[in-house]
């Protein structure tokens, strides 16, 4: 015991010391997914207002063509410039991008409209560009909202109830809360999460075993008179208490960086503070013996850090495939889900992320499973340490 | 004391010790001389029990390696081949990391560093931390280390490997201490004038099998050779069963 203890803190004196290891481990892992996060947010944030509140922009060809439809259209929210422009050019500029949105009001416009004929008007955008997308559909909007106000006014005008012309009309009831529609983008925090622990505990994991090794520490430390499975398992603490503080700062920095970002504004609510963290820290912190024994394995194999290293970026992705598998089947917590590692983590952060309670028993399900997983890996992990291939 | 009797080794098809045996007593400095690929390392590995002998039998003050290796290693302090520290830890901290191992902590752990660090008289850079030393720095640190617990059997893999004049002469001085001490010392090395210069008594070991035993008197005298070089090439030049059988692989 006192063994695994000496060795337990040497491993932590020894890397908070090297700059490399601190870096990786508490700051661009634990920061990068809370970081991605509030960028992604803002981008969407951005692009959500700049496509709403901004005054459209329309170039108008042939606008006096139709007076009243240019009038309905400034009284809307729009900037319109009037062009003196063939259709063809009008083509021509939406390509090479000098505009985004033109509007050809052909000549033949008004004697349609005076016959009450459908008049014709011709919408010129490149649907490839999303925000084009959206301020094409304002445009028809608006157009078509002129259209329906006539066409009403010219049945009332013939006596005629214009609700008649609507068969059917839909009502739709959207029952995704706001906190449901969060969870969508903010499900892949659980996998940042797991990401970031990885992260924390790589450097450790390949030092103890590629890196002593290249570095010629590793055959003095087998001439002491001290088991290689009691090496291993403070090594392996050592690791997971670097995750543990990983998955610590990414927790904390998600739950700051939701303070910065106006969630509101998309009709998200989430609550996460301090119970929240300390929950997710709870649920999610046995997977750490998981990911240490798991890449305390794949670096036994390898001959020196650059090739663990190399092995790693692999190992790091194994957690993302049960999260997928969840992701892509739109998995609910359910008991035999909380007996796969990672899946378990994601569904539950998800839940907690929603706003809903935990299932205490899934949660003990989650984390007795993860423990068992994680000292069958770390069997496997002492019964590599062992071999006599491993001084190399 | 140690003793190795028939020591076989193979690592897949390869024959790393065919037959070696030997006898190192104490308060005596034995070399194991032989050119690279001889054998050394790994008779030394099976001391330490970095690795398990396939036959034949090695004890440390008659505690077989193979049976107790825990026991074994406590009563030795080896130093591998190509030892290297802890960077980012001081001198100090990395032969206490070694003493804690051994067992000793508090006042016990401090007193035996110190007293390795007046030994091996590294008191000028004990709390530096070890990024950056030389390589004869790093060596007497790793010695240092070795030795902390006191042990009465040391091992020493080619630790001159790398070190300049200076560093070998103190280096030397410090494994006469150990002598003196009444330790029992296995030297490796492949320079005969190395091994020459500070053993009591040689064995010569190529192709994984003892050619010869003795003081370096004897060596000169079983090969006929004056000169130390010449003695040392004669030696480890393969025996008439051996050229036949270097023959029958080429056929």
């Amino acid at each position: 015991m006192s063994h695994i203890k000496t060795i337990f803190f040497k491993e932590i004196r020894d890397n908070f010391r090297d700059r490399r290891t601190m870096l990786s481990a508490l700051v661009f892992g634990p920061l990068f997914g809370p970081i991605f996060f509030a960028a992604i947010i803002s981008l969407t944030l951005k692009q959500a207002s700049d496509g709403n509140t901004k005054p459209l922009d329309i170039a108008i060809i042939g606008a006096d063509n139709a007076p009243s439809l240019i009038d309905y259209l400034e009284s809307r929210d729009t900037e319109l410039e009037r062009l003196d422009a063939t259709i063809d050019e009008g083509i021509e500029m939406v390509k090479a991008g000098d505009e985004e949105l033109v509007l050809v009001i052909s000549d033949d416009y008004a004697d349609q409209w005076n016959d009450a004929r459908p008049a014709r008007v011709t919408l010129i955008l490149d649907n490839s560009d999303a925000s084009v997308v959206r301020k094409g559909r304002r445009a028809r909007g608006m157009i078509r909202g002129y259209g329906s106000q006539v066409g009403s006014m010219r049945l009332l005008a013939r006596g005629v109830d214009p609700s008649i012309t609507r068969a059917i009309t839909i009502d739709e009831v959207d029952t995704s809360t706001p906190s449901g529609r969060a969870a969508l983008v903010l499900g892949m925090m659980s996998y940042f999460f797991l990401f970031s622990m990885l992260a924390g505990g790589m450097y450790l994991a390949i030092d103890t075993t590629a890196g002593e090794r290249e570095r010629g520490s590793l055959e003095p430390l087998l001439t002491l008179p001290v088991k290689r499975s009691t090496l291993l398992i403070g090594k392996l603490l050592a690791t997971c208490f670097f995750m543990s503080v990983s998955l610590i700062i990414a927790l904390i920095a998600f739950a700051s960086v939701l303070g910065f970002v106006p969630l509101q504004q998309l009709g998200m609510s989430v609550d996460f503070g301090p119970e929240q963290v300390l929950t997710a820290f709870i649920v999610t912190v046995p997977f750490a013996l998981i990911g240490a024994s798991l890449m305390t394995v794949v670096a036994s194999f390898t001959k020196n850090f650059k090739e663990a290293q190399s092995y790693m970026t692999f190992t790091m992705l194994i957690p993302t495939l049960p999260i997928v598998v969840a992701a892509i089947n739109n998995l609910k917590p359910s008991l035999e889900w909380m007996l796969v590692p990672s899946m378990s983590q994601h569904l539950l952060i998800l839940d907690l992320v929603k706003g809903e309670a935990i299932n205490p028993l899934f949660a003990a399900v989650s984390i007795g499973s993860s423990l068992v997983f994680g000292v069958l890996l770390s069997l496997i992990a002492i019964h590599f340490y062992k071999r006599e291939g491993l001084l190399g | 004391m140690i003793k190795i009797q028939n020591l076989r080794k193979t690592f897949g098809d390869v024959v790393a010790v065919e037959d070696v045996s030997f006898e190192a007593p104490d308060g005596r400095i034995i070399g194991l001389l032989g050119p690279n690929g001889a054998g050394k390392s790994t008779t030394m590995r099976v001391l330490y029990t970095a690795i398990k002998p396939d036959t034949g039998i090695a004890t440390i003050d008659g505690i077989d390696v193979s049976q107790s290796p825990l026991e074994a290693r406590q009563k030795l302090g080896a130093l591998p081949h190509g030892a290297g520290l802890y960077q980012q830890l001081t001198a100090r901290e990395n032969i206490a990391y070694f003493a804690n191992m051994h067992g000793l902590t508090g006042a016990a752990s401090k007193k035996a560093v110190q007293e390795m660090i007046e030994l091996l008289e590294i008191e000028e850079f004990a709390d530096r931390r070890t990024k950056g030393f030389s390589q004869g720095q790093k060596t007497k640190v790793a010695l240092a280390r070795a030795l902390v617990h006191g042990p009465k059997n040391v091992i020493l893999d080619e630790p001159t490997n790398g070190l300049d004049v200076m560093a070998t002469r103190s280096l030397r001085q410090i494994v006469r201490k150990l002598k003196e001490q009444g330790k029992c010392v296995l030297f490796s090395s492949h320079v005969m004038q190395e091994v020459a210069a500070l053993c009591d008594e040689i064995v010569i070991i190529a192709d994984g099998k003892v050619s010869m035993t003795g003081t370096t008197d004897d060596i000169r005298q079983q090969t006929g050779c004056e000169d130390l070089e010449d003695a040392f090439v004669s030696a480890i030049t393969p025996s008439e069963t051996g050229q036949e059988r270097q023959a029958g692989a080429v056929q």
